[in-house]
This record gives C-alpha cells, sequence and structure tokens, in this order.
C-alpha cells in the first residue's frame, strides 16, 4: 500500500512533456468553444488571449505568465464578472469564472496533476454547457468535445501514443460506455419533477406573450421563428382557421396599453361552465416562457392535474414554465361559454379611460345598431370597407393612438385591429376583450405534430352577447383572410416575417420538418424523459406495473450482462489476437494424442527435426507446418496467409498422426 | 563474398569432430565478442584459437598467462631512448587482432583486469596516454577448470566480458582416431590458407547487424532474462550486456545458417555459450549439460 501511493505521487508529480502540454491544450479549447455563444464579449477576448499567450509560450518560446500577472488577472477578472452580472455566484458567474481558471490554469501545467486538473475542469465545463442548451446539434458537439478530452486523459496517464491512436482509443472507451448510458438512462428510477432545478435565470432570454399588450407587443414576437409549442391531435387536426390557441385575455385598458383584469386573476381548479359538444383530445408540449400560462384550443371542456383556469377562460399552471411540460386537453371547438357572465365582469369588459381618443368614440356611436350583433357586423364592415393594411412594421402611434391609428395611418397588425375593435365595441357599448394567443399553427408530415410558433402570436376579440355568451370576432380575419388561414407567408414580400414562415421553398421545407422532427423526438423522448414516459415505455416493453425494485433488479442485471459481455469479448479477442498462434495450437493438438506433442521450450524447426526422427513419415507436412510458422511468426512472412496453410497442415497432420500399418 | 561456413568447413578439417564448438566460436567472432576455451589441458582449446584466427586472415599474438605475468608484459611499456633522449613506447602484444590469452586464470587478478580493459574498450591506457587497438581485435581466452591447483579465477564481472564460453571436451572415438593416425597439427596448421579477411569479417558483422528479429523472438529473450532473474534458481540474472550479447550471438547464429531472421533455435544454441558463464547457479549443476538443459527446458516459448 505504502509502495502504490509513493507510486501514484511520483506519477502525479512527474512533469509534463510537449505533447502532453498540446493535448490540454486542446482539452481547453473543447471545452471553451462551446460556450462560446453567451459568455461575454471581454471575457472571451481575454481566454483568447490568454490561450494565444500560452500557444506562443509553447511553440514560439515565449516567456509564460508570472506569478504577480496571473494575480492581477484573476482579481481583474473577478471584478469583471462581479461588475458584468452583478455577482459572483450563479449559472452565468459561475461559468465565466470557470472557463477562466481553465485557461489560467494552462499557465501552469508543471506536472501530472496539474494535467489531471486541467482534464477534469474540461468535463465540468462541458455538463456546464448542458445549463445553455440541450439541442441534439449540442449534445452531438459535446461528444465530440468529450472524446478530445478522454484522449487527452489517456495520454496524460499512458505510455505516448500517435493522436489518433489516442482518439480512437477514446472513441472506443465512449463506445463500451455507451449500453451501460442508455440502460441508466432507460431504467434509472425517475423522481416526479427535475432532479435539480435551474437557476431562476436560466430562462431569461425567452420569448413569448406577455400580461399586457401595447402597439408592437405581437409584431415584434412575429419576429421570431422560434417553436411556441407542439401538438399531438388524437385524431386529424382541425384546419388551421379553426385554431385559436388562447392565452392572456386582456380586459383593462388605460388610453395605450392593455392588461389583465379581475377576471383573470379569479382562478379556480375547474372550468367556470360545463362546455358542451363534441371534445377533441391533443397533448401540448409547451416550451419554457418563464411564464405561467398555458395555451389550448378554444374552449376548453376538462382540465388535466396541475391546471387551472381564470373565469375568463385562462389556463395556466402554478409557477412559471421554465422546463419543457407536457399536457393534454380537451376542448369544444366553436363553443361559447359564459351566457350567464358575472355582472362584475361584464361591467369590467366595457370600461374606457375617462377621456382620449375622441374621434373613435364617435365613430363607435355611428356603429350602434338595433341589436348587439348588428353592432358587431357593423364594427367588422368598417374595417373590410375602409382601405386597412395588414403589415409587421406599421408606423408609431402617438398620443390617441387609436384615433390615429384608425383615421390616419391605417396600418397595422392583429394587436391594433384587436385593440381597435375592442376600444369600438366597449366605445359603444358592449362589454368586450382582447385576447391574446397563437392562430393556427404548421403541420409536420413526418412525425405528424402541429407545430405553433413564435409568429403565430396572434391578438382577437371577444364580445359578449346576450343569450350567447362571449363570441370570438377577428377583425384580422376581416383584413386578411389569409392571415387565418395560412399564417403570416401570404404577407407581401419586404415584411420581415420570419424565414421559417414563408411556405415557398418546398425542399427546403421538406428538410426543416425533418429537422424538427428530430428535434422534437429528442424532447419528446430524451429531454422530457420523465416518470410517465419511463412507465409508458416500460409498460410498452411488457413491464406491465414497473416498482422500483423490479427496475433495480433489471438495471443491475442489464448492467452487469454488459459488464460480463464486454470482459467475455476482450478475452475472446486477446486470444484472437493471434490467428497464427491458434493454427499453430492446432498443429500441435492434431499431434499430440499421439504423443508427438511439442515441448514448451521447442523451437518449431527442432521441433519438426525430432518428430522427424520419430516419423519420418509426417516430415513432409510437419517440416512445412513448422517452416511456415517460423517464417511468419519470427520472420517477414505474412502471418494471415500462413494461419491458413498452417490450418490445412493441420488437418492434414489430423489424419496421419496414427503410424501408417507396416 | 565468402560464405562463412566456410571458415567451419575448413576448420573441421584440422580439429576433428568438433564442428558446433567451431560453429560456436566463429559465431562469436562474427558477433564482435570475446571468447572463452575452458578445458583441461590438451583438447585443442590453442589449436583452436590458431585456426581461427589464420582461416580470417587475422594478426594472432599469443601471451601465456603465468602468476609473475605483468600487465606491461601484455599491454607494452615506455622505455628511454638514450640517441633520442625521450621515452618511446614498446606496444607489447596486445596490440594485435587476434590475442590468444593461454591460461588467462593462472596471472594475478591485476594483470587479468589489464586485459579486461583493454577488451571492454578496444583500447589500452598506458601512462597516461590513451592508444587503439587494431580493428577488430579479439580475445581468445583459454582457462584450466577453476578446480586446478593455482589458478585465479575470473570473477563474475570479468566474465560478463566474454561473449562465449565454450568447452571443448574429449573427441568421440572416430576423431581421436583419425587424430592418432593422422599428420601433426602443427605442420597442417601452416599449410591452412585463409578463407577470409578482416573486411570479410566486418562485412559478416554488418549482414549478422541486418538480420530480423521479431517481437516474438525479443518476447522470447526476455522471458529467458527474466527467468535468470526471478527464477531462483541463479545467484545473479543475466545483465543487458549478456542479454544484447544474448541477441547479437543468435543473429551471427542465423547468418551462419542462411536465414533472413533470427529463430528461437538461434537463440537456443548461442544461450549455454552466451549465458552459463555469467549465471552463478545455487546449487552446483553436475555438468554444463545438465545446467544448459535447465535453462532451456525451465522457459517456454511464447506463442
Amino acid at each position: 500500500m505504502r509502495w502504490r501511493r509513493t507510486t501514484i505521487a511520483r506519477v502525479a508529480a512527474e512533469p509534463l512533456d510537449q505533447s502532453r502540454i498540446a493535448w490540454l491544450m486542446a482539452v481547453a479549447a473543447c471545452a471553451l468553444v462551446p460556450h462560446g455563444a453567451h459568455l461575454p464579449g471581454w471575457l472571451i477576448a481575454v481566454a483568447a488571449l490568454l490561450f494565444t499567450w500560452r500557444l506562443a509560450q509553447w511553440k514560439l518560446g515565449w516567456p509564460g505568465a508570472s506569478g504577480l500577472v496571473k494575480l492581477l488577472v484573476v482579481v481583474a477578472c473577478c471584478a469583471g464578472v462581479s461588475l458584468t452580472f452583478g455577482r459572483l455566484f450563479g449559472r452565468e458567474p459561475g461559468v465565466a469564472l470557470l472557463t477562466l481558471m481553465l485557461v489560467l490554469k494552462l499557465h501552469e501545467l508543471r506536472s501530472t496533476r496539474d494535467g489531471h486538473t486541467v482534464v477534469l475542469l474540461g468535463y465540468f465545463m462541458l455538463l456546464t454547457a448542458f445549463l445553455y442548451s440541450q439541442t441534439p446539434a449540442m449534445a452531438a458537439a459535446l461528444g465530440v468535445s468529450m472524446t478530445v478530452i478522454t484522449a487527452a486523459l489517456i495520454a496524460l496517464t499512458g505510455p505516448p501514443a500517435s493522436p489518433r491512436a489516442l482518439m480512437r482509443h477514446a472513441a472506443w472507451l465512449m463506445a463500451q460506455a455507451l449500453p451501460f448510458m442508455l440502460v441508466l438512462f432507460v431504467l434509472f428510477p425517475r423522481v416526479p419533477g427535475p432532479l435539480w432545478g435551474l437557476p431562476l435565470d436560466a430562462w431569461s432570454g425567452t420569448s413569448g406573450l406577455s400580461d399586457s399588450m401595447s402597439p408592437g407587443s405581437i409584431s415584434q414576437l412575429s419576429l421570431s421563428g422560434a417553436i411556441a409549442f407542439r401538438v399531438r391531435f388524437e385524431g386529424d387536426a382541425p384546419p388551421a382557421r379553426d385554431l385559436y390557441w388562447r392565452g392572456p385575455v386582456l380586459s383593462t385598458f388605460d388610453g395605450r396599453t392593455w392588461r389583465q383584469g379581475d377576471s383573470a386573476r379569479r382562478i379556480g381548479d375547474r372550468v367556470p361552465h360545463p362546455v358542451p359538444g363534441r371534445a377533441l383530445g391533443y397533448e401540448v408540449t409547451l416550451e419554457p416562457h418563464n411564464r405561467n400560462w398555458l395555451f389550448a384550443l378554444e374552449t376548453v371542456s376538462t382540465l388535466p392535474a396541475g391546471v387551472r383556469v381564470s373565469d375568463d377562460w385562462q389556463l395556466s399552471a402554478r409557477d412559471g414554465v421554465r422546463t419543457r411540460r407536457r399536457d393534454r386537453f380537451e376542448s369544444v371547438l366553436g363553443a361559447r361559454p359564459g351566457i350567464e357572465e358575472w355582472s362584475a365582469h361584464l361591467d369590467a369588459a366595457r370600461q374606457l379611460p375617462p377621456d382620449g381618443n375622441p374621434r373613435a368614440r364617435q365613430l363607435a356611436q355611428t356603429l350602434r345598431a338595433a341589436s348587439p350583433a348588428d353592432t358587431v357586423a357593423a364594427g367588422l364592415r368598417l374595417f373590410r370597407r375602409e382601405a386597412f393594411v395588414y403589415t409587421l412594421t406599421p408606423p408609431l402611434l402617438g398620443e390617441d393612438g387609436i384615433d390615429a391609428f384608425l383615421f390616419d395611418t391605417r396600418r397595422g397588425f392583429c394587436e391594433h385591429y384587436a385593440g381597435a375593435f375592442v376600444f369600438l365595441m366597449r366605445a359603444a357599448g358592449l362589454p368586450a376583450r382582447v385576447v391574446t394567443g397563437y392562430q393556427g399553427g404548421e403541420r409536420n408530415e413526418v412525425d405528424d405534430y402541429v407545430v405553433v410558433r413564435q409568429s403565430d402570436a396572434h391578438a382577437w376579440a371577444e364580445v359578449w352577447l346576450e343569450g350567447e355568451g362571449w363570441r370570438r370576432v377577428d377583425p384580422t380575419a376581416a383584413i386578411l383572410p389569409s392571415r387565418i388561414e395560412r399564417g403570416l407567408a401570404d404577407l407581401p414580400a419586404g415584411e420581415p416575417v420570419p424565414f421559417v414562415a414563408r411556405v415557398d421553398l418546398g425542399w427546403l421545407r421538406a428538410l426543416r420538418h425533418q429537422w424538427e422532427a428530430a428535434n422534437n423526438s429528442w424532447n419528446q423522448w430524451v429531454l422530457s424523459y420523465d416518470q410517465q414516459k419511463q412507465r409508458e415505455l416500460l409498460s410498452r416493453l411488457g413491464m406491465a406495473q414497473p416498482d422500483w425494485r423490479l427496475m433495480t433488479i433489471w438495471l443491475a442485471s442489464l448492467c452487469a450482462l454488459f459488464a460480463l459481455a464486454l470482459t467475455l469479448w476482450a478475452m475472446r479477442r486477446s486470444v484472437s489476437v493471434d490467428a497464427l498462434a491458434r493454427a499453430w495450437a492446432a498443429v500441435d493438438r492434431a499431434l499430440r494424442p499421439a504423443g508427438l506433442g511439442r515441448e514448451a521450450w521447442e523451437g518449431p524447426l527442432d521441433y519438426a527435426a525430432r518428430i522427424g526422427r520419430l516419423r519420418p513419415d509426417l516430415v513432409p507436412v510437419l517440416a512445412q507446418a513448422c517452416r511456415l510458422y517460423a517464417d511468419a511468426r519470427y520472420g517477414a512472412a505474412p502471418p494471415a496467409a500462413a494461419a491458413r496453410e498452417l490450418k490445412a497442415c493441420a488437418r492434414a497432420l489430423r489424419r496421419q498422426r496414427t503410424p501408417p500399418h507396416r | 563474398m565468402s560464405d562463412p561456413r566456410a571458415v567451419v568447413d575448413a576448420a573441421s578439417t584440422l580439429i576433428l569432430g568438433k564442428r558446433s564448438r567451431l560453429e560456436l566460436a566463429l559465431t562469436c567472432l562474427i558477433a564482435g565478442g570475446h571468447l572463452l576455451i575452458e578445458d583441461v589441458p590438451g583438447t585443442g582449446k590453442t589449436t583452436l584459437a590458431h585456426v581461427m584466427a589464420r582461416l580470417l586472415g587475422l594478426d594472432f599474438r599469443r601471451v601465456q598467462f603465468t602468476s609473475d605475468l605483468l600487465p606491461a608484459d601484455i599491454l607494452g611499456v615506455s622505455v628511454f631512448e638514450r640517441e633520442t633522449g625521450a621515452f618511446r613506447f614498446h606496444p607489447g602484444p596486445v596490440f594485435t587482432q587476434v590475442l590468444l590469452a593461454d591460461e588467462v586464470n593462472r596471472a594475478t587478478p591485476r594483470t587479468q583486469s589489464a586485459l579486461l580493459e583493454a577488451m571492454e574498450e578496444h583500447q589500452v591506457s598506458v601512462e597516461g596516454e590513451t592508444r587503439p587497438l587494431p580493428e577488430p581485435f579479439f580475445v581468445i581466452a583459454t582457462q584450466n577448470p577453476a578446480s586446478q591447483i593455482g589458478t585465479y579465477p575470473l570473477p563474475e564481472s570479468q566474465l560478463d566480458r566474454f561473449m562465449m564460453r565454450i568447452t571443448m571436451g574429449y573427441p568421440d572415438p572416430a576423431a581421436e582416431r583419425a587424430l592418432l593416425t593422422g599428420r601433426d597439427r602443427r605442420s597442417l596448421l601452416a599449410d591452412l590458407a585463409p578463407v577470409a579477411d578482416a573486411a570479410t569479417l566486418s562485412a559478416w558483422r554488418t549482414q549478422a547487424e541486418g538480420i530480423h528479429v521479431s517481437d516474438a523472438l525479443i518476447d522470447y529473450v526476455q522471458a529467458l532474462i527474466a527467468y535468470t532473474r526471478t527464477g531462483g534458481a541463479y545467484r545473479l540474472g543475466l545483465s543487458p550486456r549478456a542479454g544484447l550479447a544474448l541477441l547479437a550471438a543468435a543473429r551471427a547464429r542465423a547468418l551462419l545458417a542462411a536465414r533472413s531472421h533470427v529463430l528461437p533455435e538461434d537463440v537456443q544454441a548461442v544461450l549455454p555459450a552466451v549465458a552459463l558463464h555469467r549465471l552463478p547457479m545455487l546449487e552446483q549443476p553436475a555438468s554444463h549439460e545438465e545446467a544448459a538443459r535447465h535453462l532451456l527446458q525451465a522457459v517456454a516459448l511464447p506463442v
């Protein structure tokens, strides 16, 4: 034991040679590149500078960094990190500091122990990259980086070898770990909820609908092609024009911004009123957006556990959605809830600021008709009749924005139309409110999911009609019906429609569908592999009631099985390394039963000579066999061919081993 | 270039029935090693050395070692010359290509070590001046078995410098009969014509060094060395120098067998001669043959 300790200590203190230093620099590069996308620019510059310096020290013999320089860099960078992020703890500053330490460690590579530190830091940096991105592309890139780092670890501890051989060795090690990884991934008991929480700042940059709407907020969102959620329908997907994904409902207006009202704050665990009609079931996989609302088709009839609903039929989770979540909903399309609406909510839905937008108020008086339904129709006619233009880049509106939009600019996006329409209806005395959410969605033929993007963000209006309930009115549909049928694709060229929302370029679209389907499977089966998915998969594999004990047994036995298989394979391999040796052993086996076996120490030619004296009849074949073996084993003859011929000799000798009758 | 086997053929006409010894001696010389011949007096040790030197066309000097022989008697001495008024170096018998050190174990250790320095370094230092010896330079030493009276046995460190030790042994009856009825060996020796020269010997040596040694063979050599060090039969294992000597001798043997690669048989053929004099056994074996068999059969060929 004492010997072991001293040996380990000696190896750890061994100085590093040039090739190992090169490997360690590769480790740092591989570990840092995946972080390039999110580190602050100045830190990338510092890291690149320190790395280049180290490279110059290695290649050009520059002087190394002195202790004082290193200390100054550490202090300056810690101050910089603290200034940039406002703190020294948390995900962002933590990764920034790790980056700095890894690059600085390159400047004090004295012994193998330092090398091990770099390698371990490298592995850890790879892990932290998953805190930022978990896409398949990132996983593949990190897999490559991991192979390089493992190769460096082998270079650090093993005998010198070519980079190629080390990479092959590392890749082979990773391949051997693969079955264990799969078994552990599939069978390791999952706890409900994530094992560890991501820090709250993890989703700070995530885009999505907000709880208020002012001119420009949704058109801004529509510039993003990012996926908001994916839907899998049980049965055929309804046409796009029926897909209104309800989000935040806004019923308070201050003259410029629409906000959520009291009705949004009254939240329960059951739908406010039963919704009659044929329910359509579907599953929504929502991307994290850091807010707690959920999206479902109008109008939801049954709620899954853990989902709550407000009086204005807006769904929400208890906490902000910070990880991808999956819910199954049922909705009745075309239902009109709220025939018996609470009068306080109706009053709130008539609220207008005391003054402002005088022209619009005046216009509203002209829209008043005999019945509320006619008033609604008149409002829609107004938008259809006048020359309104639907555009993603509307002009800026000042004071009295609704007046300016309705009478002057007449160019706007859905939020302008919905806002102006609700304003008009309220001014005409009807309870009305703005509903934001998403409209439409694109069916991916590859995996049959309907994909809804941020560019599908939409705003529409709801008007309460006596005896009918809340009726959905979409003024945008009146201006540009194709927006509802086909999304933003038909907006004229020049509009900043996100690239993915354009539908021309058929092959590109097909390619994108493939890619997104692959991403979706990754999300569904790898990233969102939770307790429920695990049960689903295991029951499909025939484990009807998987409890943790059964799973542990399976886990242990499969791992043991893999280990056994690998061991057997390695043993078989070491034997079969040498086909020549096997063939030579076959020759020995052929003659041994006749007492003519080779002595362990006997050389092939001596053996042939000895047996030749005992059994001259065997000489031709045996002498040839021994010469073949000697030439291939000790000479330059190709062993594979010799092994084949040797096998033939062995067969011949087996036939001849019983002495001929005299 | 002539075939080294011609040397063996020619030598066998004179030294009868000792072909394997002659092959070993030639192997040793091709491998550039010094040879120690050990046996009782009158078995043809000196004749062997003579024959080898003559057939290889090398200068030959002989020194009879006695208990009063001094280092200067071998290496040479500086003598003051009255005419020139300066010292002049008179080279000793060591300045030759083949030096026969007859009965090397009769000299005192001091004289022995003077010779051994010359063997190892191929140079001598006399009176502070280093003088190179001719190339090639071989020492063929003969010694009586250590049990004889009035000998100073060579210590292990000095035995290690001889690549091979061979024994002559008595001739078999047929050879003895031919010896008794044939001409005088001395006169036969005088008639012997050289088969090769120093340049040829050097070429053979280069050729031998180029002979292929496979990994499997190195494995075998290593296994042999490891056995002598850890097998428990020897007081002292083979030195790295012994390992190198073994491989060099095996290569020369393969050249003699006209083979392009070394076989375990080559190693085994030279092993007793190369290894046994460096391997003091814990239990004294009955004979050299017994010791050789023990070492050979203790180590299996790696496959």
